[in-house]
Order: structure tokens, then C-alpha cells, then sequence
């Protein structure tokens, strides 16, 4: 399923420095759990994004652990105080290695 | 003493029914599809001509969901569904098959596609075949790409799909029933009032005669098939009309025709030309 990974993000194209912006992230994904069973009844061995990170012209704004209960196609929303211009990169860790990431540039208004 | 009692009670649901039944019956939701602000897309419309005796509006499905559900489709970060209209450039621009050719060999830009999703499904005039999106995909993916046909519900199809649609998200659907297109609608149109499966049930009796009411907790559309591809909540992914008709159809607990069969190419045919005069919505959103 890694290559029909695909991330998408909302990010403003400027801001004011210390204005805090609504960022949104949204990545195709199964999401396996690794708790269901095929119809030989063999598990499905789990698959999922166990990790996601966000950085601001290279400061760690958010660092999060995803758990097997996240749905498919997660959806991640938040909030962060831009204090320059610069890239914000958002990064997705896969269970099976894969690392997708996507990045955005802000300019300060 | 108690049927008088049960007289009072019922005489009083009735009267207060009146009142209730306009929120309970629960009409299509008076609201307006606006998309980022600025593409109105047009969800109602008067029913075309040949659906004029059996009802006078023909709504979009987005009508019928809940608040949050449409307000997902008014905002494309939102909707989840642009995910695959993303992974469908991907794919429209990587090559496959043995003659190494991609979509964009050909057709350059999924622009060129534009228009086609509202006249879709169409009769070709050089096969006389009912021809749908995935037909044309699959005709160029075995005739000039050299590659195994896609499945029909497959992901990559359905991204393609989702892609090509959305070049005409806004135009009206305006599907052609006459002329070689005639016997196609009209086998079509039996299906879509015949009974099938061991609930006996047709098209019409939930979409034509029911809908606006609620069945269980499902608030009953038209079955309008111009939001078609839709991402829907309830599967986190995407569904085309297809698949719909082999849910819908299984649901009457009846074996369904294959999304791939000729009954089910005439009855999309059908249902598109009911919906002649909404807007095609590309990618739309529904529980």
C-alpha cells in the first residue's frame, strides 16, 4: 500500500510574526490495526502511521504518537505561533519504514 | 372508558402531527453548495422533462446529510475526497503497460477531460456501446496502452475517476437519452421500476416515492447519481455510482448484477438522466 500514500496539507501563505495559524494535514492510509482477520482467518498484520511531526523553519512545534483506534486517511489539525518565515515540514512515519513528507513555505505579512 | 382514552391520544397525534411532520419528514435541507467561497454549484433544479409527471425538483443528495457533512463538501481541504483527486495526476501521469505511454502522452493535461463527466454515460457512436469514465479508461488502458484492464472498482480507477470528474465539477449534467442512446434509457428505466430481490423492492420505491422520509436512521435522497464518485465516512474511501447500484441492489437481498455488466451501464444511463439540470460536483461528500 506505500506507494497510494498520498499527503495533503493546508498551510496559509503568510502570517504575523507570533500569530498563531490553523495548519491541516489529511494522508491516504489504510490504517491497518493489525487486529483483523482475513477470511482464512489469518490477522492482518498491522500497518499503520505511528508517528507524525511538524517543524517551523526547523523548530519541532509538535511531535505526535498515532495509535492503532486512528481511523484511515487521518486528519490532523492544529495550531501553531509563527515567528518567522520559513519552510514548515510535516513528516509521516510508516510502520513499514516508509517516511512521506511534505513541505509548505511561509512568509511573514 | 380506555378506547375513549386511546380516541383522545390518537386525535391528539394527529393534530400535533401536522406540526411535527414538517420537521420529522424531514424535506431536502434549504441551504446552498459553495465551494471555498466562491464555486456555486447547483444542487436543485426543475426536474427535466421526462421526470416532470412524477415529480416537479429534482435535489442533489448533499440536500439530504447532515450539517457537518455538507459543510465538509463546501471546503476542498475538507473534503477528504481531493486526496484521490491527487493520487488520480499521479497516476494520470505515470506511464504503464507495454507501450509505455501515461494518460498525459495523449491527453496532455486532465483539462482536456473537461466537460466529459456530464455527458457521461453516452452511447459511442463507433461501437454503439454505453460507454462510462471507466470505460473510456479501460479502452485506452487495453487498446493503446498495452496494460491489463483495471478493475472496476479498483483504486486505480477510482482515482482516475475522481480526477476526471472533477474537470467538470460545476457544469450541468446533461446526458443524451434520445437518438442510439434510446433503447439503453429505456431498459434502464425498467430496471429502475422493477422489483428485485426478496424485499421486492425497486429503485423508485425509496428514491422516487420515499425520499425526504426516513428509512431507519437513513434520511432517504432522490439517488441522484451527479456527486458520483463520493467519498463516503461510513467506508473512509471512495464509491462510484457502480458500486452504489451493487450495494443498493444487494441491500433488497437480491444477487446483484457485476459493476462491470451491461444492466448496470443502462440503469447508470438512467439515473444520470434523471439528474439532467444538477451540477456535476466532482468529488462530493456523503455519510
Amino acid at each position: 500500500m506505500a506507494n497510494d500514500v498520498k499527503p495533503r496539507v493546508r498551510v496559509p501563505k503568510s502570517a504575523k510574526a507570533g500569530e498563531s495559524i490553523v495548519l491541516k494535514t489529511l494522508i491516504s492510509h489504510p490504517m491497518e490495526t493489525g487486529l483483523r482477520k482475513d477470511s482464512s482467518g489469518a490477522v492482518i498484520p498491522r500497518a499503520i502511521i505511528n508517528r507524525f511531526t511538524c517543524e517551523v523553519a526547523g523548530k519541532m512545534v509538535l511531535d505526535m504518537t498515532l495509535e492503532p483506534a486512528i481511523s484511515t486517511n487521518p486528519y490532523i489539525e492544529f495550531e501553531a505561533v509563527i515567528e518567522e518565515a520559513g519552510d514548515i515540514k510535516f513528516t509521516w512515519y510508516d510502520d513499514d519504514g516508509s517516511v512521506y513528507e511534505d513541505v509548505k513555505p511561509i512568509t511573514i505579512a | 372508558m380506555q378506547p375513549r382514552t386511546i380516541r383522545n391520544v390518537l386525535a391528539a397525534s394527529v393534530a400535533l402531527g401536522l406540526a411535527v411532520t414538517g420537521m420529522a419528514s424531514a424535506d431536502p435541507v434549504d441551504d446552498e453548495l459553495i465551494i471555498d467561497g466562491d464555486l456555486k454549484i447547483v444542487t436543485q433544479a426543475p426536474a427535466p422533462e421526462h421526470l416532470q409527471d412524477v415529480m416537479d425538483t429534482i435535489w442533489s443528495g448533499w440536500h439530504f446529510r447532515e450539517d457537518d457533512t455538507r459543510a465538509m463538501q463546501m471546503d476542498d481541504f475538507d473534503n477528504p475526497g481531493m486526496i484521490f483527486v491527487d493520487r488520480g495526476l499521479d497516476r494520470w501521469n505515470a506511464s504503464m503497460g507495454t507501450e509505455d505511454k501515461s494518460c498525459a502522452s495523449c491527453h496532455e493535461g486532465p483539462e482536456s477531460m473537461k466537460g466529459l463527466r456530464a455527458v457521461t454515460p453516452r452511447v459511442d457512436e463507433a461501437t454503439g456501446k454505453v460507454m462510462s469514465i471507466e470505460d473510456y479508461v479501460n479502452d485506452c488502458v487495453t487498446t493503446r496502452m498495452g496494460a491489463e484492464a483495471l478493475g472496476m472498482t479498483s483504486a486505480p480507477m477510482k482515482d482516475l475517476l475522481a480526477l476526471i470528474s472533477m474537470q467538470s465539477r460545476g457544469e450541468i449534467v446533461n446526458v443524451a437519452i434520445d437518438g442510439p442512446a434510446a433503447p439503453f434509457w429505456e431498459q434502464g428505466k425498467e430496471m429502475y421500476y422493477t422489483r428485485y430481490g426478496q424485499l421486492e423492492m425497486s429503485c423508485a420505491n425509496c428514491h422516487e416515492d420515499n425520499y425526504g422520509l426516513n428509512i431507519r436512521s437513513d434520511h432517504l435522497s432522490q439517488g441522484q447519481i451527479n456527486g458520483f464518485p463520493v467519498y463516503r465516512l461510513k467506508d473512509a474511501g471512495l464509491v462510484t455510482a457502480r458500486q452504489r447500484f451493487v450495494g443498493c441492489v444487494r441491500d433488497t437481498r437480491a444477487e446483484t448484477f457485476g459493476s462491470g455488466s451491461d444492466e448496470f451501464k443502462a440503469l447508470e444511463l438512467y439515473v444520470a438522466s434523471r439528474g439532467n439540470g444538477l451540477a456535476v460536483e466532482g468529488v462530493s461528500v456523503r455519510h
